[in-house]
């Protein structure tokens, strides 16, 4: 029955229509939320707005991750990348003294060319043997930074962005380009770009067999998420001051993909949802200490099991209850 | 004027030789098939032709130009396209959303034009959503349009497989056993469609079991046993044909096409 309502409703301009409609219902809450609820009810508590910059950051990384899923992939390098990143950062200010305008996008620049270059030949892979590789990425980035001779034990003293200096200013800061890596990931989605990223998680012989590319576009789905990770490490390390081999491992490489995972792979707010809940709730479970572990994990099988597609399939679950259609 | 000339095709698997010195062409215009007992290595001889698989010796030429070897992605660009056998299209998407994704090929925005959403990209676009429309309309799933793929009962599904490579503009349209597992009916309306296909001016290769169908369509028709050629001509002469009739009646009674 609603395919049928659609079917009359599916003009051209129409579609563009109802694609505005869905993204602003979608971008203003988030807008809403980020530089309204969130400074509001946490502006005066440094600690807390330190954590939800950090949520901010690790959502702009894990929206990269979300891309690779996007094209049936499973991604477990995002932290190899975050590392790459914040080590470019923290190498170009410190040692070359460039400002850190100018190194943030090349951080992005480096991690998404190691992408690129690492990307080529492992993209070939799928499923399990992908994500095995790519979990090993991260630690093997931990160890080649590591052995980096004077670098391996961590760049201190990274300067703080120019004219950025209170918690409130950086938590902003973060929220901003959390918003633009938003709209810009939306955009990327709705465009014939993320029809062709789809049409290769549903069949890639057959994605070839029309002319599609499919290495090219696997990496450039890649080299995105790079990119997007070496920006999110580069912003970290200046917010820190610092970056270690240590600051970003195994662990958050399997965090990034769980963040994807708990928001919903069908959405592109689910990795930012997925990212602030996960945060939120690792910082709430701190004061029963020892059980913070046991406790996470148990709410995560939960929603697994009950969500399997995710927090934002609630909504869906929510509105087919109330309206009866759709 | 041969658009496709096949020559010494061979494919060997360690010591199997699945295709063995296989050589025809392929007239423009025409509806060449190919068939063979089962296991005679028509789908390993479909997938060489297609460059889903690279030949051990021998070669593809499409007008002249070597194929054989080339990334699929690439072969599609030069005009031949291929279907796939069974139900191969993109599930999660809608009939009209399949064939609007078939029109890759056809895409003049570059992908950072896409992105920004210029003039050219909205023109493609544009361009695609008609023609996706002309084709499901031409293929008899206009109806379905707005369906997920995979909700269409499965005789739909080999239309729609057929759709996707025709948004792809294709010269040469390979066909991966069309007709299997239909009934009579949906063989006739499977067979009007073929040759509403050619008479687009498509030429089309098809590997095919059902010698019925092919015998109604066909121009020409090449039969594989074992591997290797073992008759070419046309329907009239296949159906004569001494070594075609021992090769299918070594078979059981099912591969003879009823």
């Amino acid at each position: 029955m609603a395919a049928v309502l659609d079917a009359t409703a599916d003009t051209a301009p129409n579609r563009g229509t109802t694609e505005m409609r869905r993204f602003l219902m979608t971008a203003v809450p988030l807008a809403i939320a980020l530089y309204g609820v969130i400074p509001l009810v946490v502006g005066g508590q440094p600690y807390w707005l330190n954590v939800l910059t950090n949520a901010c950051l690790l959502s702009f990384g894990s929206l990269g991750v979300w891309l690779t899923f996007s094209i049936g992939r499973v991604n477990i390098a995002q932290g190899a990348f975050a590392l790459i990143g914040g080590y470019t950062t923290g190498v170009l200010t410190t040692m070359l003294g460039l400002s850190f305008w100018i190194a943030l996008p090349l951080s992005g620049i480096v991690a998404a060319t190691i992408g690129i270059l690492i990307g080529w030949p492992l993209l070939r892979l799928r499923g399990i043997y992908f994500a095995m590789v790519t979990l090993s990425l991260t630690e093997a980035a931990r160890l080649a930074f590591v052995n980096a001779g004077s670098v391996g034990h961590g760049v201190l003293n990274i300067p703080n962005p120019p004219g950025i200096n209170s918690p409130l200013a950086f938590y902003l800061f973060a929220a901003t380009m959390l918003l633009a890596g938003f709209v810009a990931i939306w955009r990327l989605n709705v465009s014939r770009i993320g029809w062709v990223f789809r049409s290769m998680r549903q069949n890639e012989e057959l994605a070839s067999s029309i002319g599609i590319d499919i290495a090219r576009f696997r990496v450039l789905a890649f080299a995105i998420c790079c990119f997007m990770g070496g920006i999110a490490g580069g912003c970290f390390a200046s917010l820190q001051q610092n970056i270690y081999p240590q600051t970003y491992t195994v662990a958050d490489s399997i965090n990034f993909m769980l963040y994807c995972f708990l928001g919903g792979l069908e959405f592109v707010l689910g990795p930012i949802v997925g990212t602030f809940a996960l945060v939120i709730a690792f910082e709430l479970l701190r004061s029963i200490q020892e059980y913070q572990a046991l406790v996470y994990g148990i709410l995560m099988i939960v929603v697994m099991l009950f969500l399997p597609n995710g927090l934002l399939s609630l909504r869906g679950l929510i509105s087919r209850r109330a309206g009866g259609a759709k | 004027m041969s658009i496709l000339k096949v020559e010494g095709l061979t494919k060997q698997f360690g010591g199997l030789t699945a295709v063995n010195n296989v050589s025809f062409d392929v007239d423009e215009g025409q509806v060449l098939s190919v068939i063979g007992p089962n296991g005679a290595g028509k789908s390993t001889l479909f997938k060489l032709i297609s460059s889903f698989l690279a030949p051990t010796s021998g070669q593809v030429r499409y007008r002249g130009e070597v194929v054989s070897g080339l990334k699929p992605h690439l072969v599609a660009r030069k005009g031949i396209v291929r279907t796939f056998q069974e139900t191969t299209v993109f599930k999660e998407m809608t009939a009209f959303d399949n064939v609007v994704i078939g029109h890759q090929l056809g895409q003049h925005a570059g992908p950072l034009g896409v992105f920004l959403s210029t003039r050219a990209a909205r023109a493609d676009e544009a361009r695609f959503r008609e023609s996706a429309d002309e084709i499901l309309d031409y293929l008899g799933l206009g109806h379905v349009r707005n369906e997920l793929a995979r909700n269409l009962p499965h005789g739909y599904l080999r239309s729609l497989g057929i759709a996707i490579a025709m948004a792809a503009q294709p010269k040469l349209l390979l066909l991966d056993e069309p007709f299997a597992g239909m009934n009579v009916d949906e063989t006739d309306r499977a067979v009007t469609m073929v040759e509403g296909i050619r008479r687009r001016g498509i030429t089309v290769l098809l590997v095919e079991h059902d010698m019925r169908a092919v015998m109604r369509i066909s121009d020409r028709i090449v039969v594989i046993s074992f591997g290797s050629k073992i008759a070419e001509g046309t329907p009239e002469e296949i159906r004569a044909n001494e070594a075609v009739i021992e090769a299918y009646l070594g078979q059981d009674d099912e591969a003879i096409g009823h």
